[in-house]
């Protein structure tokens, strides 16, 4: 993948958003949980979003499909899926959209499946839905997802409710209810976070075989930055509602440019000498309902200084296809060459 | 399933209501059969007692007593499960509709709900009776009009807490519209607590019927409970009879449905299912 952020790309993004920003109203307080990213995916490339519970990153991700609660929700910016703004589509339009074109997986799988329906049933109630198939051949195409995402007698699991699965095959079954209706953009919430380590694994294998089968974009949200590695084709790591850093995924886990990535791979366990003692990350994120002046990571970052604190740092590329949003960039390039 | 009805017979005193019920049932549907004449019809001497000619005696215009309670419980079962099927409609729609749209609209609704239960449910159905007319359907009507609030709160509230689940979420990230989250996926979720509350709203309405027929204001055409109480209440000293047995009749039935609910209610909460 030759991800890049340039606007010179030569295949048409997938995926375009620019200048998003998500903010929760309620009587107490209004809660910026989104503020101001900006992406793209190509089709066929997995973007991971990277950031701890409450960056914004789920956040985006539902905005995406307008799936936040309209009224309390002011959401501004702009989201190109494939050609269409999504922020001015109307409703019978969305619903199209969404489960059509667009298919999110969710992180818990168990309150994700509709608990009095069998798992076969949700899949072909969508089918009937979006493509307007006869019951037998939903049920037929049921029948061929559950192959496809390889639950083991899947004639029987169709018919399971999903108390009667494991945590595995439930998120299979989610998985195959997803991509039922041959969507172009998956949208995964931490869809391993909730299941064991040897399930999680297996669980990543598959939706990267399936997103490399069917060619679809994917953006895929997680905490984790091992399973980011293991699936992204493009890191975009976020912080307090905005994107710090961004570029293709071997680049950023060998050389980490924002202080907040470096911050991220040294508190996690990799091969590091067995006594030495894992940093953390010191301090904690900013209340999103009073963000500070300057840059968000500000208060915690190890080489903080006066500028940081007066404005959010401009975007810099060091690399064609590389992005960072820190003011000491520039200058440790410059220093450095 | 079956463990359900396993649950549900191990409870005797739900067993006990239930075969009152059926026994209910089986005057509704016989009724016809075994007393062929109309329950108005005079058939004999009045004020006769029990145990002659006829097993519960005639009241006092020669009315055979038996005949009234047999026909009485197809009113009290006919108006019973259709007021609470009309009351179980209207609270599932202004519930469903708040719980799930919230905000002012929520607003509105539970506000009209409270004011509702504020009124005292049978002065409102006295109410609703007189200005309809006393009928069948204005009965109807009327107890369920003052039945519903107690669902619409209950499905509003399973509604709210349903709607913080993922599923509802994924529904309509697969494309489905509100009716259709609403209806086929909220509603199946909250159905237990609505049969078990549901089902024992049909013991109240029978008892707002009779009270309403006692009233002189049920159908003066349709043989009711309360209306052969009525009639007896003047003689209740020399002929204890006519108000007696018609009294047993509604008392029984009510506990029946009563108890069945209650069986019911701890079959299909989960929360009771392991006392």
């Amino acid at each position: 993948m030759d991800g890049t952020l340039m606007p010179q790309a030569d295949i048409a993004p997938l995926v375009e958003i620019e200048d998003l920003t998500v903010r929760f109203t309620s009587r107490e307080a209004t809660v910026s949980a989104v503020n101001g990213v900006s992406f793209s995916v190509k089709p066929g490339e997995v973007l991971c979003i990277l950031g701890e519970s409450g960056s914004g990153k789920s956040v985006t991700l539902r905005a995406m499909m307008r799936l936040l609660p309209e009224k309390r929700t002011t959401i501004t910016g702009r989201i190109t899926i494939a050609g269409q703004d999504v922020l001015g589509l109307n409703a019978r339009d969305l619903r199209a959209l969404r489960g059509g074109l667009v298919s999110m997986i969710f992180q818990e799988p168990m309150t994700a499946l509709d608990p009095v329906y069998t798992v076969g049933e949700q899949i072909i109630e969508t089918l009937r839905k979006h493509r307007n198939m006869s019951r037998e051949g939903a049920r037929a195409r049921a029948l061929d997802l559950f192959e496809l995402v390889k639950i083991p007698s899947p004639e029987r699991r169709l018919d399971s409710y999903p108390h009667e699965l494991s945590g595995g095959l439930r998120q299979r079954a989610m998985i195959a209810m997803a991509l039922s209706c041959g969507p172009r953009l998956l949208l995964a919430d931490e869809p391993t976070t909730a299941l064991d380590a040897t399930v999680q694994i297996q669980v990543l294998i598959l939706l990267r075989r399936l997103q490399r089968e069917l060619g679809m974009g994917t953006i895929f949200v997680t905490h984790d930055l091992g399973v980011a590695s293991e699936i992204a084709d493009r890191i975009a790591v976020m912080y307090a509602g905005r994107i710090v850093e961004e570029g293709p995924v071997a680049d950023i886990l060998a050389n980490p440019r924002h202080p907040y990535t470096q911050g991220l791979m040294a508190s996690t366990v990799h091969g590091q000498h067995r006594d030495a003692d894992i940093q953390a990350i010191p301090g904690s994120p900013p209340d999103l309902r009073r963000m500070p002046a300057g840059c968000s990571f500000g208060p915690r970052c190890p080489t903080s200084q006066p500028r940081c604190r007066e404005a959010f740092p401009p975007i810099s590329h060091p690399s064609a296809d590389r992005m960072v949003r820190c003011f000491r960039e520039g200058e440790e390039a410059k220093a450095s060459f | 399933m079956r463990a359900g009805f396993a649950r549900f017979a191990r409870n005797r005193l739900a067993l006990f209501g239930a075969v009152v019920l059926l026994l209910v049932l089986v005057l509704v549907v016989s009724a016809p059969l075994a007393y062929p004449n109309n329950p108005f019809q005079l058939v004999g001497k009045p004020l006769q007692p029990p145990g002659g000619a006829f097993l519960l005696g005639t009241d006092t215009l020669g009315r055979d007593v038996a005949a009234g309670i047999a026909y009485g419980s197809r009113t009290s079962m006919l108006i019973g499960l259709s007021a609470t099927l009309a009351a179980i409609g209207i609270g599932i729609l202004v519930g469903g509709i708040a719980g799930y749209y919230r905000g002012r609209v929520e607003l509105v609704l539970m506000r009209v709900t409270e004011f509702f239960q504020t009124i005292p449910a049978f002065v409102l159905a006295i109410l609703i009776v007189a200005v309809l007319s006393p009928s069948v359907p204005s009965e109807i009507i009327a107890i369920a009009a003052v039945s519903w609030p107690g669902i619409a709160r209950l499905v509003r509230g399973e509604f709210v807490a349903l709607g913080g689940r993922e599923f509802v979420l994924a529904c309509a990230g697969l494309g489905a519209s509100d009716l259709r989250i609403i209806f086929r996926h909220l509603l199946p979720n909250c159905l237990p607590p609505i049969i078990a509350v549901g089902s024992l709203l049909i013991g109240t309405a029978i008892l707002i019927e009779a009270g309403l027929a006692f009233l002189g204001l049920g159908d003066p055409n349709v043989m009711s409970w309360g209306l052969i109480i009525s009639a007896g209440r003047a003689v209740l000293r020399q002929a204890w009879w006519i108000a007696t047995f018609p009294g047993i009749a509604i008392l029984l039935t009510v506990l029946g449905v009563n108890l069945v609910g209650d069986g019911l209610g701890e079959v299909l909460n989960p929360r009771l299912r392991n006392r």
